[in-house]
């Protein structure tokens, strides 16, 4: 009996590591949770083990599919099946101090242009120059001044109410307190009223091939722009739609990248940009994240879907934000015109159309957003 | 049964059944587990799956009172857990000043005079704990994704050890925890360390099947045969990628204003005149009627 309790307390530890190495992020309490729940539910069939498992092992929808197959693959005594990782460019970030570029040969697996190599020079102004004709040096140094970069980010009034001195509606619990003091004659009045909060800022990267030149430099900006600051959210627009806001916020920049490089698997791939956007609309925008919230998109708007799609979508999205800010690395371009169909339908729903091309317009960007 | 006795998560089922909520097994394990290592629920799903009448259900399947707390930004302390009755603790300074007895009494006793039981507000939060019922009550914590993280962090508190500390009063700790329920429409990401707090589902819209017997339960004036139509217009209206797809709520409400209308048997012209009980978007409606309303309702009686 006992060994019998034994084995199956191995089994279900074996099915959470299975998850772990699988990559969900199941917490150790939640392992007790799970033993306890098997035994309430039992474990002489499939499905009730399946669904204690799903109550107390997972916390959101998109781990459910992770644990389908791994639950399928544990329990049913197959061949445990590898997730398809699809091939990602590689993204390799080398911190390099010594001022040479590294050799080849040390790696040889890896080309020139995916290395991005970190060098700790004195900064010389390089803020006007465009990303995509910064050499990797530059664009090291450009990245640790963007890291400099901090978004204040715009304030709205919040409901939540602040003790004031003389303004604002009378705060009677304060008012008690101190007519405490007075003897119970309420000889001071005092006030609250509402306060202010950050307003949520959300940031959509284009990493579509066609913005490959400037999308790692804006990246580090995304970057700069969610450390330290709460409300704010970013995703990677490509051929599909990807969270990066629990990957970017770590406030090491060669982590929170390789990071975010591990998740979005369709780097430098083609441009759905208007399905990119409705999707964000239908999974996060619309239910919450993007009212009242300022949106900066950072794409070229290049997209290989209908422009009704993106008309539409950039709709619903104006509707219901505070801004939408478009920031388009192209618009620097001598002779630029808004022409591309993805870009020409998403411009009379935006609110702010601006250059990201160098540090210098992204610097604008901040002073925008802060407003 | 009262549904704490269940012993397993069909018994669940079975007794959520008889409130006219049809859980299924997914949900009735969750809520089984909830029940049997008390620990909160916290249900996450897409607009008008039933979330928030898995509380409702609960609190009459159990005969616990249900306490709702609707929660929004800026909800604080004052709102969730008590407050005290300024105006009567004035009042009640002004009656002692009055009678010439506050003069003689240090702060100290002043405080103890203004600082009772009977100043005391109890909000939903406090009122879970301290409940005088028999069966403990029901809390439902309604759409916390609205609130703001300050207003998590003492949620997490107080769901730790149940119990509220008022400082001018002590501590009131729950005899027996309340069946907390939480739900979140995930606008935002809920904290982590509320998330390990409790169990979590993930509430799916109905399948079909399901979905008729809610309606003949929910909306017994509906024949068979238009439930089953309105449930399968339903699951196919849910796969054409709208902005709201219908929920159960909705198909509720759509095949209560077929019978209004007096229509049993569901065609073009009645879906047509309906459609808005159904979907709520003009862009969605558009949608529907560019595929054709009588086209929609063969493709789903060819099966």
């Amino acid at each position: 009996m006992a060994s019998a309790q034994l084995t199956l307390d191995r089994h279900l530890v074996g099915f959470v590591e299975a998850l772990r190495r699988a990559g969900l992020a199941v917490p150790v309490g939640s392992t007790l949770d799970f033993g306890r729940a098997v035994a309430e539910v039992g474990a002489q069939e499939q499905a009730p083990v399946y669904w204690a498992g799903r109550v107390t092992l997972l916390s959101s929808p998109e781990e459910i599919p992770v644990y389908d197959q791994v639950f399928a693959a544990h329990w049913q005594g197959g061949a445990p099946q590898v997730q398809e990782v699809p091939d990602l460019p590689p993204l390799t970030l080398l911190l390099d101090d010594a001022g040479q570029a590294p050799d080849p040969e040390d790696s040889p697996e890896v080309s020139d242009d995916d290395l991005v190599s970190v060098r700790y020079s004195h900064a010389e102004v390089l803020a006007s120059k465009d990303f995509a004709v910064c050499t990797d040096q530059e664009l090291a140094e450009l990245h640790q001044l963007m890291a400099q970069l901090r978004l204040t980010g715009s304030r709205r009034r919040s409901r939540r109410l602040r003790a004031t001195q003389r303004s604002g509606r009378p705060d009677l619990r304060r008012t008690v307190r101190a007519a405490l003091r007075t003897g119970g004659e309420p000889a001071r009045l005092m006030f609250r009223q509402p306060g202010e909060r950050p307003r949520r800022l959300v940031l959509l990267l284009d990493v579509s091939g066609s913005m490959e030149p400037y999308a790692r430099a804006l990246i580090r900006f995304v970057h700069a722009a969610m450390v330290g600051r709460s409300q704010v959210e970013s995703f990677a627009l490509g051929t599909r739609l990807t969270r990066l806001t629990r990957e970017l916020s770590t406030r090491d920049p060669d982590v929170a990248l390789a990071r975010a490089a591990e998740v979005v698997s369709d780097w430098s791939g083609g441009t759905r940009l208007g399905d990119g956007l409705r999707c964000f609309n239908d999974e996060w925008g619309i239910r919450g994240m993007a009212r009242g919230a300022t949106v900066v998109i950072l794409s070229d708007g290049w997209d290989r879907g209908e422009p009704e799609i993106m008309e539409e979508q950039m709709a619903r999205l104006s509707r219901v934000a505070y801004q939408v800010v478009w920031v388009n690395p192209l618009k620097a371009t001598p002779g630029y015109a808004p022409l591309a169909q993805g870009m020409a339908a998403a411009l009379p729903h935006v609110d702010r159309f601006i250059a990201g091309h160098n540090l210098e317009s992204l610097r604008y960007l901040a002073e925008l957003v802060g407003e | 049964m009262n549904i704490h006795d269940a012993t397993s998560a069909d018994q669940v089922q079975a007794v959520l059944g008889d409130q006219d909520y049809l859980a299924d097994q997914g949900l009735a394990t969750a809520i089984f587990l909830a029940l049997r290592l008390k620990r909160p629920l916290l249900l996450e799903g897409e607009a008008g799956v039933g979330k928030t009448e898995v509380a409702k259900a609960l609190a009459a399947a159990s005969g616990g009172k249900l306490i709702r707390l609707q929660c929004y930004e800026g909800l604080d302390a004052a709102q969730a857990v008590y407050e005290w009755d300024y105006a009567k603790q004035l009042l009640h300074l002004r009656a002692a000043e009055a009678a010439g007895s506050a003069q003689g009494l240090e702060t100290k006793a002043l405080e103890d005079e203004m600082y009772q039981e009977r100043f005391l507000i109890r909000r939903p939060l406090m009122q879970a704990l301290v409940s005088e019922n028999e069966m403990p009550p029901v809390l439902l914590i309604d759409e916390v994704d609205r609130a703001d993280d300050e207003f998590e962090a003492f949620l997490l508190e107080i769901l730790s050890d149940y119990s509220v500390t008022v400082p001018e009063l002590g501590t009131f700790t729950a005899e027996q925890p309340p069946v907390v329920i939480i739900t979140s429409n995930r606008t935002r990401d809920v904290h982590d360390a509320l998330k390990r707090r409790c169990f979590y589902h993930w509430v799916e819209h109905p399948g079909i099947e399901r979905e008729i017997e809610i309606l003949r339960l929910r909306a017994p004036e509906v024949s068979l045969s238009l439930a089953r139509d309105v449930a399968l217009v339903a699951a196919e209206l849910r796969q054409m990628g709208l902005y709201k797809p219908p929920g159960v709520a909705e198909t509720i409400d759509w095949a209560e204003a077929l019978v209004t209308v007096g229509v049993d048997d569901l065609d073009e012209e009645a879906f047509a005149g309906t459609i808005s009980a159904l979907l709520k978007y003009r862009e969605d409606q558009q949608r529907a009627s560019a595929r054709g309303f009588g086209d929609i309702l063969a493709l789903v009686r060819q099966g």
